[in-house]
């Protein structure tokens, strides 16, 4: 069998430690770390994250996933030492200032990356003028904000007014999520899109960019 | 009255079914294999981590009128308006499991344990709730010594943030009751720190009180409605108490 093939299905039973030895394998087979990445790792992530969407395999089934991503990652960065490991595009994400809840911003995070997406965490409790600088210096294309007390959500509306005020809108777009949020609150505060859950953030996060399949 | 209540760990009974609830995983499905080990993990790192408490302190009904207008940003019109009014006794609670458990997720997500970390969060937020219970049992039993209660008279929790009460009615609940005696601070958004706390009032009285319609306005952008749930329960079968 082909050596990104036995990556994929390492990868997809969620055992990294043998994603990391077959990485390292693929590697001295001369197989460019671009191509170990793309077909491999990143596209073995898509098929997770669909069989996720349709309830085939539940949330645990996924992180053991994107574990073994990570780990086939680390092996390939080092091959990427002086770009970084190339991405789709860059989004960072954060909980709201007044918002110490992790989980959901932490999921979408796992599965940008395992979309191919370079993440910047900024963790919890991130004032909105974070959410901005960074993303200039990062040269992020999205800001990801998650929220889920109704106190926090203004916290939100401020991040996309400090946009406008830098004349960024168009530039770095946002998307807002987290139970108290909706669609509607999106658009009520400016917010370029809303996702309802981890799977729905990343086919959205690929629409602002212009990467949808 | 008010009392400080410290809780047994061993004592704080996770059920299996909600903790897979939290990980997506329906009722009557099991993990793979290879997270089945995962799964006891994180309930030997929730019984290791949690150091759960809690505060029951008693209150009138016009006492409570007070904390429930909060800063004055409930909506107009709210079930807990109506059913605090016709109770036979009230009591402001709070609970935690800690801060604890909040640092070993953080850490567990920093490693890349990522099913452990998120295992370990749904483990906490059922055990959380679990010692809510528990002090709602205490209470039922420090009613039922005064002879003010039976087991027809159910006891039933609200929260800020829940049913129109809104989430800065925490200030008053947190100046009355004080949770800071067991860990609790409140920050300027109105969470609660440790995150995996619960506050809010346990309302005594018959359970006809506790019946209302998910027809409020604001009952439109739930997207629980587990109200129906408690309310079913409640008249399923009164809960035992011991």
């Amino acid at each position: 069998m082909d050596i990104l093939k036995k990556i994929s299905e390492s990868l997809q039973l969620g055992d990294d430690v043998k994603v990391s030895v077959l990485t390292k394998e693929a590697l001295e087979e001369k197989i460019p770390p671009k191509e170990i990445l793309d077909n491999s790792l990143i596209s073995s992530m898509n098929i997770i994250g669909n069989k996720y969407k349709v309830h085939e395999i539940f949330l645990p089934e996924v992180l053991l996933a994107a574990k073994a991503m990570y780990a086939g990652m680390d092996v390939l960065k080092p091959m990427f030492i002086q770009e970084g490991i190339p991405t789709i595009g860059k989004v960072v994400i954060g909980s709201v200032q007044g918002d110490l809840h992790d989980i959901g911003k932490n999921l979408v995070g796992i599965m940008l990356k395992g979309a191919g997406f370079g993440v910047i965490d900024l963790g919890n409790n991130v004032p909105p003028e974070k959410f901005v600088e960074t993303a200039k210096q990062e040269n992020a294309s999205v800001i990801g904000m998650s929220a889920l007390l109704t106190t926090t959500m203004p916290v939100m509306k401020k991040v996309v007014e400090l946009l406008r005020k830098e004349g960024l809108r168009g530039r770095i777009r946002t998307i807002i999520g987290g139970a108290p949020v909706s669609e509607a609150f999106a658009r009520a505060i400016g917010a370029d899109a809303y996702g309802y859950d981890s799977a729905n953030a990343v086919d959205v996060v690929k629409r602002l960019v212009g990467k949808s399949e | 009255m008010r009392k400080i209540i410290k809780i047994p760990i061993d004592e704080v009974r996770l059920s299996r079914n909600d903790i897979l609830k939290t990980q997506g995983i329906p009722r009557g499905k099991n993990p793979s294999k290879t997270i089945e080990p995962l799964f006891n993990k994180a309930i030997e790192l929730f019984l290791e981590c949690s150091k759960p408490s809690g505060i029951v302190s008693e209150i009138s009904i016009p006492e409570f009128g007070d904390v429930y207008k909060g800063e004055g940003l409930n909506e107009e019109s709210t079930p807990l308006d109506e059913i605090f009014r016709k109770a036979e006794a009230l009591a402001l609670f709070a609970v935690t499991i800690g801060e604890r458990v909040n640092q070993k997720m953080a850490q567990l997500f920093k490693e890349n344990e990522l099913v452990l970390g998120s295992m370990l969060d749904g483990a906490a937020s059922v055990g959380t709730d679990k010692a809510a219970d528990m002090v709602e049992d205490y209470y039922f039993n420090m009613l039922s010594k005064k002879g003010a209660t039976t087991n027809s008279t159910p006891i039933l929790r609200y929260s800020p943030g829940y049913c129109g009460w809104h989430m800065s009615g925490q200030k008053k609940l947190f100046e009355f009751l004080k949770p800071k005696d067991i860990g609790i601070s409140l920050m300027d958004s109105y969470l609660m720190k440790p995150l995996k706390s619960i506050s809010g009032v346990l309302v005594a009285g018959p359970k006809e009180i506790h019946k209302f319609k998910d027809s409020y306005p604001f009952c439109i952008q739930c997207k629980t409605h587990s109200c129906r749930e408690r309310i079913r329960a409640l008249f399923k079968e009164s809960k035992p108490k011991t």
